[in-house]
C-alpha cells in the first residue's frame, strides 16, 4: 500500500472511530465487518426443523397408532424395549409412581410438558443410529404409538397435526421456571401455521 | 518429620489447618508425596550423557505422565451417548488443558469440514444471514476465561452412600478455559434483531441436532461464538468448528458443532429442556431453565483414593466456580465443618471463572474430615449435602452443587464421606 494511500486510510479509519466513539453502545458494536451473506428461503426451509409448542414447525399430516408400532418393532425396540418398557435407552411410558413420590416414574406421558417435543425430538434425533432418517409420515406413526403407550391417545383414531398441538399433556404445568421469567399462564395456542 | 517445629505454625482452625498467610518454605515436609501406586523406575540413560530427541510438530505430555486422561464412560448400544471427565484431581492451577477438557456427547463427535460450515442467523431478524467460518475470523473478538459445566456435573452426590471413586470421576464434568470469539451481539446487530425475539434456539450440526433455547438478554451481555480454546482453535470434541459460549451458563446450553442461531418469542421446549436438565422437586413439580451454575467448590487434593503417607504439612487445595460471578471466600474445614478457616485464593479473581484456593494443612495421624465451602460475590454460600437436600430432594438430578466431604483415617487414607 503506498504512503499516501496508508495515510487515507488511516484518515478514514479515525473518522470512523471518531463516528463509533460517538455513537451508543449499539453503535459501537456495528464496527463489525458485515460479511454475513443473505439466506434464500429454500436453504432456510431445509435447515428450520424445529417444531415449537405452538406448533410453529410442524408439519401437516398424520399418524397411525398400528403403524407407529411396526416402525417402533423395527427401529426402536432394540434400545427402548419391546414396548416402550426401557432397555439400554429409558422407558417411554408405563409410569405408575407419581412425581411427588419418592421413586418417581419420570415418563412422556408423566413428565413431558408438550406433545410437540416427542414429534420434534423422534424427527431430529432417532434412532440413534440412523439420525434424521424419520419421514415426517413415520414421525407421525411413532408419535401416536407413544402417546398411545401413555394413555393419551387412542388406537384408531388418527393423530392429527391439530390433535398433537391441541394435547394437553398431564404435567403441562408442572414446570417452574427458575433464570428466566415465565410468562402469565398461557392461552392453547393452536393457530400458527404449518411449517415445512 | 520435623513435627517440633511445624507444631510453631500459627493454628487457624481445629485439626491443624494452618493459616493461608503461612509461607511454606524451608525444611517443612510440604508437598510429601500422595503415594499413589507407583512404577518402578525405568532405566534411561543419563539424560545429561546423551543428546535428546529431535522437535514434534504438535507436542504430547511426557511419557512419565499417561495416567493424566480423562475417564470415559458410555452407552455400549450408542457408544458416542457418554461422558468423559477432566482429571481435576492430577492438574493444578486454573486452565484445564484441551485434550483434558470434560466431554458430555449425546450421538458423537461430528467431523465437520469448516469450509462446508455455516452459521445461519434466521427467524425474528430483519436480514436472515449465513456467516461462514472464513467470514467469523475476520471479525472483532474477544478472549475470556470462564469455566464449562454440565447440568449433571456431580449427580452421584444425589446417591444414598457416598461413591468411592477417584473424585473427578464424580465432579469432572467441568473444565476452565480461555475461549476466543466473536461477540453474538455484534451478529445479532448485523442482522437486524426484531424487539419481539426474546429467546434463540441453539442448533448444532451433529447427530443428536441438538437444539437449546437461550434468552436474547443472555447473547447480548456476553455469549461469544467461540472460535479458539486456549490459544488454538477449538478441538473437535469440544465443538470445531465453532460453539456457543455462555459464561456460566450450564454446559448443555452452549451448543457445540453451532450452525444455527433461530430468533423466536418462545422457546422450542426442545427435549432437552424439558424432559432432562429439569430437576424434579420433592412437591412433584420441576425446575425448567435452571441456566446459571450456582456456586460450587472442590478439594481436588488431598481426594478421594489418595494416601497421605507421612505425617507433616501438606497444602489442602482446590477449585470453586460460580454462574453468577466471582468467587469471594473459599473456607476449608479439617474436623468436618467444626471449625472453618479461609482458604487463600490465587489471583487473578475472575467472575465465572475457576478459582483455585489453597490452605496448609499440618496431619500428625490424626482423623480429619475435610471440606470446603466457597460464597461468591452475591453472597451465595455453597449448601451442605443435607440442606440441598432437604430443600430440592433427591430426585433433581442436575445442579448438584454441595460441600464435598472426605475424611482421612489415622493410615492417610481417604475416602469419600457425606456429612
Amino acid at each position: 500500500m503506498s504512503t499516501a494511500r496508508r495515510a487515507s486510510r488511516q484518515a478514514g479509519i479515525a473518522l470512523l472511530l471518531g463516528v463509533a466513539m460517538a455513537a451508543c453502545a449499539a453503535e459501537e458494536r456495528s464496527a463489525s465487518p458485515n460479511l454475513g451473506e443473505p439466506v434464500d428461503p429454500q436453504t432456510l426451509l431445509a435447515l428450520d426443523r424445529t417444531v415449537f409448542p405452538d406448533g410453529a414447525g410442524l408439519p401437516e399430516g398424520s399418524g397411525d397408532v398400528s403403524a407407529g408400532e411396526t416402525l417402533f418393532a423395527q427401529r426402536c425396540a432394540h434400545c427402548h424395549g419391546a414396548a416402550g418398557e426401557g432397555g439400554s435407552a429409558p422407558e417411554l411410558a408405563y409410569a405408575q409412581m407419581p412425581l411427588d413420590s419418592e421413586w418417581p416414574d419420570q415418563t412422556i406421558g408423566s413428565y413431558w410438558p408438550y406433545a410437540t417435543t416427542v414429534f420434534d425430538f423422534l424427527r431430529r434425533a432417532m434412532p440413534m443410529e440412523a439420525p434424521g432418517s424419520l419421514t415426517d409420515e413415520e414421525t407421525y406413526h411413532l408419535t401416536a404409538y407413544l402417546l398411545h403407550l401413555n394413555g393419551l391417545h387412542e388406537r384408531g383414531t388418527p393423530l392429527t397435526r391439530e390433535a398433537v398441538i391441541a394435547l394437553r399433556m398431564p404435567n403441562r404445568d408442572g414446570f417452574r421456571w427458575v433464570d428466566v421469567q415465565k410468562p402469565p399462564p398461557e392461552v392453547d395456542r393452536a393457530t400458527a401455521p404449518a411449517g415445512d | 518429620m520435623g513435627d517440633e517445629k511445624d507444631t510453631r505454625l500459627p493454628p487457624a482452625a481445629g485439626n491443624g489447618l494452618i493459616d493461608r498467610r503461612t509461607l511454606l518454605t524451608g525444611g517443612a515436609a510440604l508437598g510429601a508425596a500422595f503415594c499413589l501406586p507407583r512404577a518402578a523406575p525405568a532405566q534411561t540413560p543419563d539424560p545429561m550423557r546423551v543428546a535428546g530427541s529431535g522437535f514434534v510438530t504438535y507436542g504430547s505430555p511426557s511419557v512419565h505422565e499417561q495416567r493424566t486422561i480423562r475417564y470415559a464412560s458410555s452407552n455400549p448400544m450408542a457408544p458416542g451417548n457418554g461422558i468423559s471427565y477432566t482429571p481435576l484431581h492430577r492438574l493444578e492451577g486454573t486452565i484445564v488443558p484441551n485434550g483434558l477438557h470434560f466431554e458430555r456427547h449425546h450421538n458423537g463427535v461430528p467431523d465437520i469440514d469448516p469450509a462446508s460450515h455455516r452459521l445461519t442467523i434466521h427467524g425474528k431478524v430483519k436480514r436472515p444471514l449465513a456467516f461462514s467460518v472464513d467470514a467469523l475470523l475476520r471479525y472483532p473478538m474477544q478472549s475470556r476465561q470462564c469455566f464449562v459445566e454440565c447440568g449433571g456435573n456431580s449427580n452421584a452426590g444425589w446417591n444414598d452412600e457416598p461413591l468411592q471413586t477417584a473424585t473427578s470421576n464424580i465432579h469432572g464434568m467441568v473444565a476452565n478455559s480461555e475461549w476466543t470469539g466473536v461477540p453474538v451481539a455484534i451478529l445479532l446487530d448485523e442482522a437486524g434483531l426484531d424487539p419481539a425475539a426474546t429467546w434463540a434456539v441453539a442448533e448444532g450440526r451433529d447427530a443428536f441436532a441438538l437444539t437449546m433455547s437461550v434468552p436474547v438478554t443472555k447473547l447480548l451481555d456476553d455469549a461469544l461464538i467461540a472460535l479458539y480454546q486456549n490459544g488454538e482453535r477449538i478441538r473437535p470434541e469440544n465443538g470445531y468448528p465453532m460453539r456457543l459460549l455462555l459464561p456460566g451458563y450450564e454446559g448443555v446450553t452452549q451448543v457445540k458443532w453451532l450452525h444455527r442461531l433461530q430468533l423466536t418469542d418462545q422457546p422450542a421446549m426442545a427435549r432437552n429442556e424439558t424432559s432432562r436438565y429439569t430437576e424434579l422437586q420433592p412437591d412433584g413439580t420441576a425446575r425448567q431453565f435452571t441456566l446459571e451454575i450456582e456456586v460450587k467448590s472442590l478439594i481436588t487434593s488431598p481426594s478421594t483414593g489418595m494416601v497421605l503417607d507421612e505425617h507433616g504439612l501438606y497444602e489442602v487445595k482446590g477449585l470453586a466456580w460460580s454462574g453468577r460471578g466471582k468467587i469471594v471466600r473459599v473456607e476449608v474445614s479439617a474436623d468436618g465443618g467444626k471449625s472453618w478457616t479461609d482458604a487463600a485464593l490465587d489471583g487473578p479473581v475472575q467472575a465465572k471463572c475457576f478459582t483455585r484456593f489453597r490452605l496448609p494443612w499440618h496431619w500428625q495421624g490424626q482423623p480429619a474430615v475435610l471440606k470446603s465451602r466457597a460464597t461468591d460475590e452475591t453472597g451465595e454460600v455453597q449448601p451442605e449435602r443435607d440442606v440441598l437436600i432437604a430443600k430440592r430432594g433427591k430426585h433433581g438430578y442436575f445442579h448438584y452443587n454441595a460441600v464435598v466431604s472426605y475424611a482421612v483415617d489415622e493410615d492417610g487414607f481417604i475416602s469419600h464421606v457425606y456429612g
